[in-house]
């Protein structure tokens, strides 16, 4: 009894030919793209741990092309022997790795704090400031996106010297909370009106107030977005940002992008040392990334998906 | 979007609001606006040497304008009551906008007519059109504006690469949630760090990987190459020739320097395109896939009668948000190439930059980056307005 009752017919069993020349097609491409993407961060991290002739050969791989060693972490003062001992280097790069921390932190905190209640207000009432409705309330703020950094730097310049503001951290914290601004309302809007207004009204009805309305009721519900607006901005735009920053900033204040570019064009070219150094810099985002990422993707598709 | 009449939330309230409140509120209102007067004016005495108060700064004025701010907020709620808590929302964000964009500009617009060099004692003086004048005539940032449009161009590809990956993590694939961070990670990467990571060790021209790949490719046969490597080899040499890849070098002709600030600002910002796609993609119900299918669509037709049509208002998004991120690029050229060779990789705000470090005059960098501002706010509108036509349904 070997004989098949059902079986694939001819034009069947091409498609399955087919279909797996396809997948192949498919994961070479995405593969070779993952490979783009990944082999710059690889490069860095082995070349932290190249010496000077594993460098100049190009050797790639550990342990077979080369034996790694701590010499680019040494040089920060952060390698296992020095992590124990007094490092200058050291402490400059905990300094900026700390203002770039408080001043990413804190300017997309008040972005959104101030975005959330902003877009909430937005989605929820209908305002008149003389001319302006809601409409054009929100073009207002969502219209700071077009305004590059570059025409506001020359101005703040001036103003922060006058203000004495220059080459502090609240100086920049403001200068990034505005840049991050729109960018928040736009992902809270979305987030704001897609939550149903039966919900405050019965919490209104219950005696809360407008404002207890939102900070008991609402809030909890919209953190998720309010998570994702926040990851967002601290990922797109204040942790890297390096414009402001380098215009702004000179001694006290100077963060890590700073730093980093700064070690470029001083101090010839030790490739470890500085491959240690960008790395250390790229590294919290990358953990980021990796754990946090589905925030990222919601607040991106946010304002994608209407 | 939201109807014009009546708010969405509504909320009755009985809003008696005594007079003494009232007043409290107006008089807070104008009390600290008096001060900040008084604040201002004292200052601007000070610093034209009619007062001898000797203050540094203007920190003073700062926190009466803040103290003023704060008041305008508290008298909403005291003088309006439920709506003042309302006002309340929006308040905050506009007045913290205002100040940080709309002053500033003004005083850009001051100081774009003067010539103000910071290192020079003198201070600001008028010069009504010289700066204008000046930049007529500057070769320099025209060609920096040519290059926006340039760059600005590209993001066509970037565009087409970003749909195509999105399209591929669309599908049914295994191991998607690695594909989706490993794909996400370059934006999560400093431009100043890929300057450093790409463009000074990748493309060291002796032993950074991608040199030596495409001398590797490049070089002359040998026996133990596979004749499937060696042939798209000596395709490649022809290709990098024919574009000029003769000198070893990749910041050193403009066309090659040009493409690598492009490849490398796509490397970072694809991601971002990509995600905004993919987003746009698992909103498209499946129903119309199979509904195709059963009236016999080819895959190529799905895609032009279903998938791009459906995708259009995302993608238009997509490319208008990365159009402005676009409009930003700078930091990379900062890093790498400071404009060279020979200004053809310049953006406006590294020209920008530039021109203050080197001269450090305000006057005119200010001058030129509020014309780029004009340029960018018309070609956008311009922009906005045809994308609009353009999403409007044909049917």
């Amino acid at each position: 009894m070997s004989n098949q009752i059902f079986r694939d017919s001819e034009s069947d069993r091409q498609f399955s030919a087919s279909w797996f020349t396809g997948r192949v097609f498919v994961y070479s491409i995405l593969l070779l793209w993952a490979f783009i993407c990944l082999f710059p961060i690889y490069w860095t991290i082995t070349t932290s741990f190249k010496m000077a002739p594993d460098v100049m050969k190009g050797n790639i791989i550990p342990w077979v092309d080369f034996t790694p060693k701590w010499l680019g972490w040494r040089s920060l003062g952060l390698s296992p022997e020095t992590i124990g001992i007094e490092s200058t280097v050291r402490e400059e790069f905990l300094k900026r790795f700390w203002n770039s921390a408080i001043v990413s932190v804190c300017s997309s905190i008040l972005a959104v704090g101030l975005g959330s209640c902003a877009a909430y207000g937005l989605s929820r009432f209908n305002y008149r400031f003389g001319f302006m409705r809601n409409s054009d309330i929100s073009f207002f703020f969502l219209s700071q996106l077009i305004l590059p950094p570059v025409v506001l730097a020359l101005p703040f310049l001036v103003l922060y010297k006058s203000l004495d503001l220059l080459d502090t951290r609240i100086g920049l914290i403001l200068l990034y909370t505005l840049t991050v601004l729109p960018i928040v309302i736009w992902i809270m809007r979305d987030q704001f009106s897609s939550i149903p207004t039966e919900l405050e009204e019965a919490a209104l009805v219950d005696g809360l107030s407008i404002w207890g309305a939102f900070t008991t009721i609402i809030m909890p519900i919209a953190l998720p977005g309010m998570v994702a607006a926040f990851i967002l901005s601290l990922v797109l735009l204040t942790w890297n940002e390096y414009f402001f920053a380098a215009l702004l900033t000179s001694s006290h204040a100077k963060t890590l992008p700073v730093m980093v570019a700064s070690q470029t064009g001083s101090q010839g070219i030790s490739w470890w040392s500085m491959a240690a150094l960008s790395f250390a810099a790229i590294l919290p985002l990358i953990v980021i990334a990796i754990i946090l990422e589905r925030y990222i993707i919601k607040g991106m598709a946010a304002g994608a998906v209407k | 979007m939201s109807t014009e009449e009546g708010d969405k939330l509504h909320v009755v309230t009985a809003d008696d609001i005594s007079n003494n409140k009232k007043r409290l509120g107006k008089f807070l209102v104008w009390g600290s606006a008096i001060i900040l007067a008084f604040t201002l004016l004292l200052q601007a005495l000070d610093t034209n040497a009619y007062l001898t108060i000797d203050l540094e700064t203007w920190r003073p004025s700062l926190y009466a304008y803040v103290f003023w701010a704060f008041c305008l907020c508290v008298s909403q709620v005291l003088t309006r009551g439920e709506h003042g808590k309302r006002v309340l929302f929006v308040l905050p964000a506009a007045l913290f906008v205002i100040s940080m964009v709309v002053f500033p500009l003004l005083f850009g617009l001051v100081i774009a007519f003067s010539d103000w060099n910071l290192s020079s004692p003198d201070g600001r003086t008028f010069n009504g059109l010289d700066n204008v004048r000046q930049m007529w005539g500057d070769p320099f940032y025209w060609n920096a504006l040519k290059n926006m449009v340039w760059y600005t161009i590209v993001i066509i590809i970037e565009y087409a690469v970003a749909f195509g990956l999105a399209i591929l993590l669309n599908s049914q694939i295994r191991a998607r949630k690695f594909f989706r961070v490993a794909f996400l990670l370059p934006l999560m990467l400093s431009p100043v760090a890929v300057s450093w990571m790409i463009g000074k060790s990748m493309l060291e021209i002796r032993f950074g990987p991608i040199s030596r790949f495409l001398r590797w490719l490049a070089s002359e046969p040998s026996a133990d190459l596979p004749a499937l490597l060696y042939y798209p080899g000596i395709y490649i040499a022809d290709l990098a020739q024919w574009f000029g890849w003769s000198s070893p070098s990749f910041f050193g002709s403009a066309g090659i320097a040009r493409t690598m600030i492009m490849a490398m600002d796509a490397w970072t910002f694809i991601p971002f395109m990509m995600i905004m796609i993919l987003a746009g993609l698992q909103a498209i119900p499946r129903e119309l896939y199979e509904a195709s299918e059963v009236d016999g669509a080819s895959r190529w037709r799905q895609f032009l009668e279903i998938t791009f049509p459906l995708m259009l208002p995302v993608s238009i998004t997509a490319v208008l948000i990365r159009i402005i991120f676009k409009l930003k690029l700078a930091d990379i050229i900062i890093n790498i190439t400071s404009g060279g060779p020979g200004g053809a990789t310049d953006s406006v705000t590294s020209f920008i930059f530039r021109e203050y470090r080197d001269r450090s005059n305000v006057g005119y960098g200010t001058l030129l980056a509020i014309v780029y501002l004009v340029i960018i706010v018309i070609a956008m509108t311009i922009l906005i307005k045809l994308a609009d036509r353009w999403m409007k349904p044909r049917y």
